[in-house]
């Protein structure tokens, strides 16, 4: 181990450092000067204090281009981590945008504050290569976003959301301690390339199948995967939608990116095979398994909701189908495809949940009925929503196509010979078909309808983000070349 | 140059974006300026190419790298066949927008998700990577979606989402065989490629081909209205704006044919040749069903959207003679429709309804609209006689080839085929009967009969002169087209599918 002084680890954790300053000084100015001030003028100064300390953050990882490994996997640094922490950074800048307009709360500074100190919980989960650490930072992102679901004090359901998220989430991070316990037993070590190490050319005896199953159970609690999904309908319709947009984009980048880290190196002795004809027990039928039942739950149910959070939340449940494609692929492509995906489908969300809101402050919900007539109240506005919800919905040319496209290549192409991941392609092919119903179910309400008497017209447009999935759809190279 | 026609259609779109709300006046002159500078660009520029280069060749336009980790390029490519279609399509965007000159209900955004499906189908005739023609594929979904649900008519709600998904899943299917051939392709030439050409060389494995192919067919096919999957035609093309109608049966289905040829069939011959016997079976269904449904139709719309599912069904049958006559004639047939089709449906849609605001001829015989509307009779009588292929119209040429190679391939087929175009004969001219020479008196003195109708404008006579004209030019000079068509079938890209899939 190598020896090392505390001001290289505080170079090293520098983007997370200064986030954490941030956090306080937000905490600190909107306590003492904005005191007393408008609600508006608080968050705007808040917003404006919290994005420049995460723009400082962002810049400084982007431009850094070391290779390096703290203390045997408790910090591990590379270009990649460094830029998904750009990535989880600048999600949480447009998710701290789209909250300024909000009126759900009085606590404004608290508020912030806990959006930075998630944000900082998963940019240590992203350079965790230690179960320890990985434990500890999840679970630092886990609590703020439990708080931020209930924040909304005004609101029943917003406490109703955050008990059930809470529960559901305490249990789940039992079962990851556990199954990190039993790894740590069998492989002898918490390092996740030791573990490998130690647990190579073994069997797959019984208990190293349980902390397998139980490590799955707690990323799959993160993710929203079926069947570990209940929570989500009802913490995004409660939650306040900045939140949700907090944890349907920026929490899943970080999640994806460490269980596939998990499950390729920690597990790469025992990957099993879930091509068809082909099947051998390992991670990957697990997966394959939770991937089918998020995709066709997800799609299905979404398609008879009428509340656009909650359609929203169902939508996430079958994107964490797609995107469990890329981790099952288990190659270099299939990773790539991933991030693209989990990036560029935060984005859209965030835009989703950031034209929802602009809703709800108009027209008081959250409906369908109450997008009815959107494009003649705000037709930028409409254009907006029209964009994140194809992209969602995966129609060229824009981001999620392209996304879509990466993965199921990815999937497919993982064994070239055999086309053994298709069955599992073809099942997500056929359930984004069913996918395009409900969105367009959406957009038929602001296109199609006339708007009711008395409608408030609304002008807040969310144009960055639209124009970022345009863009990124249309010149993925952008992107992918970080990756 | 030929890719400006898919920019200036674009350009359209954004242009009619930042016009005021209530321009309807601009957005009509924005609209139909875009649509002339597409398809002068589109005339101007095949003709070029035609003195330049053999159109047998596949003459590059641009071709730029764009996700070079998957091997996708932004390729723009035409050949004879592709000339043809871009320029149907630019007749078709004129016409349709002469066609709905009175929209008067939110006209800027009609039009710009009018330009938008023609960008769209422009670039998905002009593409030859796989990935970018995928693209402009998928696009034409959503306008096509909106024009239909906000400005259609008769359960418009319904036959847009029925269109909709009809052509998502057919996309869909097409997408799987697409991933799947790309994995495939790179496993046995090492090649990371979407490039058209490029895979059009691989041999891919029989046993893939097999059941990869009727995969992209007929998620393709769909959108050509093959039987049993063109339920979406009739009740979507009803359910759309005339100039909607226009359009879907004039270039959208034609998308449907030319991805059935130019992916399907040219990238899996093999495959081809095993289900050649189930594509044609199900073209014959379809021109005789189609024909014999459009028979009995009470909605005048109805019978239109019933024989374009007939005419279709010629094309579907020239490409699976899989001889240079039928697929001469095959390729030809969807020029011919796309003009024949938008003409029929320019008249009862905008020269009838939009006047009678009833499609039932029940009620229209009664109007003695022959005598009041004299044009759109004498329209309707041209398009019909066109539409039933008299010789001197370009519908007749096309089948005539189609049934030709239809008789060295199947005999039987060319056979069902002559009691199509019997039916296709009846049925014109009951529609014709019905709707403009009935000598039936007015049904009730209610003071109806008294209003005169509405005369017909000036953009809807230029509209339908440039149709007729189009169809006559090609019909009395084939060769014109056929000098561009032939080239390119007897082109190496084909040879494979027509020399029984060896290379």
């Amino acid at each position: 181990m190598n020896p090392v002084d505390y001001l290289q680890i505080l170079r090293l954790a520098a983007p997370e450092t200064i986030v954490t300053v941030t956090m306080l000084a937000v905490l600190a100015v909107d306590l003492t000067v904005l005191r007393g001030r408008s609600l508006t003028m608080r968050f705007r100064f808040g917003a404006m204090l919290s994005v420049l300390g995460c723009a400082i953050a962002g810049i400084y990882a982007f431009g850094r281009q070391d290779h390096f490994d703290l203390l045997n996997g408790i910090l591990l640094m590379d270009p990649q981590t460094d830029f998904v922490k750009v990535a989880i950074l600048a999600l949480s800048i447009f998710t701290i945008l789209i909250s300024t307009g909000g009126k759900f709360t009085d606590h404004v500074g608290e508020y912030l504050s806990l959006i930075l100190l998630g944000t900082v919980g998963l940019m240590f989960l992203v350079s965790a290569g230690d179960l320890l650490m990985i434990f500890v930072s999840l679970e630092l992102a886990s609590l703020t976003l439990y708080i931020l679901t209930a924040f909304n004090k005004r609101n029943v359901r917003s406490s109703e959301a955050a008990l059930k998220y809470f529960l559901f989430g305490g249990t789940s991070a039992a079962f990851l301690l556990f199954g990190f316990s039993l790894l740590y037993g069998v492989a002898g070590s918490t390092n996740l390339n030791e573990i490998a190490h130690n647990l190579a050319g073994k069997s797959l005896d019984p208990l190293l199948l349980v902390a397998l199953v139980m490590t799955i159970i707690g990323f799959g609690f993160k993710v929203a995967a079926v069947p570990f999904h209940l929570w989500a309908p009802d913490a995004y319709e409660g939650a306040p939608t900045p939140s949700a947009a907090f944890i349907g984009a920026g929490s899943k980048v970080a999640s994806f990116f460490v269980l596939a880290r998990i499950l390729s190196i920690g597990f790469a002795g025992s990957p099993g095979s879930a091509v068809w004809h082909g099947y051998a027990s390992g991670w990957m039928p697990v997966i394959a398994v939770i991937s089918a039942l998020s995709m066709v739950l997800g799609n299905l149910t979404a398609i008879v909701q009428s509340s656009v959070k909650r359609l929203l939340a169902y939508s996430a449940i079958a994107h964490a189908g797609y995107m469990l494609l890329g981790v099952l692929s288990n190659t270099i492509p299939g990773q790539n495809a991933l991030m693209f995906y989990v990036i560029t489908y935060g984005l859209t969300v965030i835009g989703a949940f950031g034209v929802v809101t602009v809703i709800e402050e108009a027209t008081g919900g959250d409906a369908l009925k109450n997008f009815a007539g959107l494009s003649r109240r705000a037709p930028l506005l409409a254009l907006c929503l029209l964009v994140f919800l194809l992209s969602l919905g995966g129609i060229p040319p824009l981001a999620g196509f392209v996304g879509k496209f990466f993965l199921f290549s990815a999937a497919v192409g993982a064994d070239e010979t055999h086309l053994g991941l298709l069955w599992l392609v073809i099942l997500a092919v056929a359930m984004s078909a069913v996918s395009f119903y409900y969105y367009l179910r959406v957009l038929k309400q602001a296109y199609v309808e006339d708007a009711p008497d008395g409608a408030p017209a609304i002008r807040v447009p969310v144009i960055t983000l639209a124009a970022l999935v345009v863009v990124l759809g249309c010149a993925p190279g952008l992107l992918t070349r970080y990756l | 140059m030929l890719a400006w026609t898919i920019y200036i259609s674009f350009l359209g779109v954004l242009v009619l974006m930042l016009l005021p709300r209530d321009a309807a006046r601009a957005a009509r002159i924005v609209a139909l300026t875009s649509a002339v500078l597409g398809c002068a660009v589109a005339l101007i520029g095949s003709v070029e190419q035609a003195r330049q280069t053999n159109l047998g060749d596949v003459t590059t336009i641009v071709q730029i790298p764009w996700i070079s980790s998957i091997g996708a390029t932004y390729f723009l490519a035409a050949d004879g066949i592709s000339l043809m279609l871009v320029v149907l399509t630019g007749l078709a965007a004129i016409a349709g927008i002469l066609f709905s000159w009175n929209i008067e209900k939110r006209t800027k955004e009609f039009f710009a998700f009018y330009l938008a499906l023609i960008g769209g189908v422009y670039g998905v005739f002009l593409s030859f990577d796989l990935l970018l023609l995928f693209m402009f594929y998928e696009l034409t979904i959503i306008p096509k979606y909106f024009l239909i649900a906000r400005w259609g008519s008769t359960r418009k709600e319904y036959g847009a989402m029925k269109l909709a998904l009809y052509s998502f899943v057919g996309s869909h299917l097409v997408l799987i065989g697409l991933v799947a051939a790309w994995v495939v392709a790179r496993a046995q030439t090492g090649v990371t490629t979407l490039n058209l050409l490029t895979l059009s060389h691989v041999a891919f494995p029989p046993a893939f081909q097999h059941w990869v192919f009727p995969l992209v067919f007929v998620g393709f096919a769909i959108l050509a209205g093959m039987w049993p999957f063109h339920t979406w035609a009739p009740t979507g093309h009803v359910a759309a704006p005339t100039a909607g109608s226009m359009l879907l049966a004039g270039v959208v289905m034609k998308l449907g044919a030319y991805g059935c040829l130019r992916v399907a069939m040219v990238l899996f011959p093999e495959g081809m040749h095993e289900w050649q016997w189930a594509i044609a079976t199900l073209a014959v269904i379809g021109i005789i069903y189609g024909a014999g449904v459009a028979l009995v139709q009470r909605d005048f719309k109805f019978v239109i959207g019933y024989s374009s599912v007939s005419h279709m069904g010629f094309v579907l049958l020239g490409l699976a003679t899989l001889n240079t006559i039928g697929l001469d004639g095959a390729v030809l047939q969807m020029f011919s429709h796309g003009i024949i089709a938008g003409l029929l449906f320019g008249v009862v849609g905008r020269m009838v309804y939009d006047r009678t605001h009833t499609r039932d001829f029940n009620e229209l015989e009664h109007m003695n609209l022959g005598k009041r509307l004299p044009f759109a009779g004498v329209t309707f009588v041209i398009a019909g006689v066109a539409s039933m292929g008299l010789p001197g119209f370009s519908g007749f040429v096309a089948e005539f080839q189609v049934l030709l190679g239809a008789w060295q391939a199947y005999p039987v087929a060319a056979i069902f085929c002559g009691v199509g175009i019997v039916l296709g004969v009846a049925y014109t001219l009951r529609a014709l009967q019905k709707a403009f020479y009935s000598d039936l008196p007015p049904a009730d003195h209610n003071g109806q009969d008294d209003h005169p109708l509405p005369p017909i404008t000036v953009p809807e006579r230029a509209g339908a002169v440039l149709l007729i004209g189009a169809s006559l030019v090609i019909g009395l000079f084939p060769q014109l087209l056929m000098d561009w068509i032939e080239p390119c079938i007897k082109s190496p890209m084909f040879a494979r599918l027509i020399n029984g899939g060896a290379q």
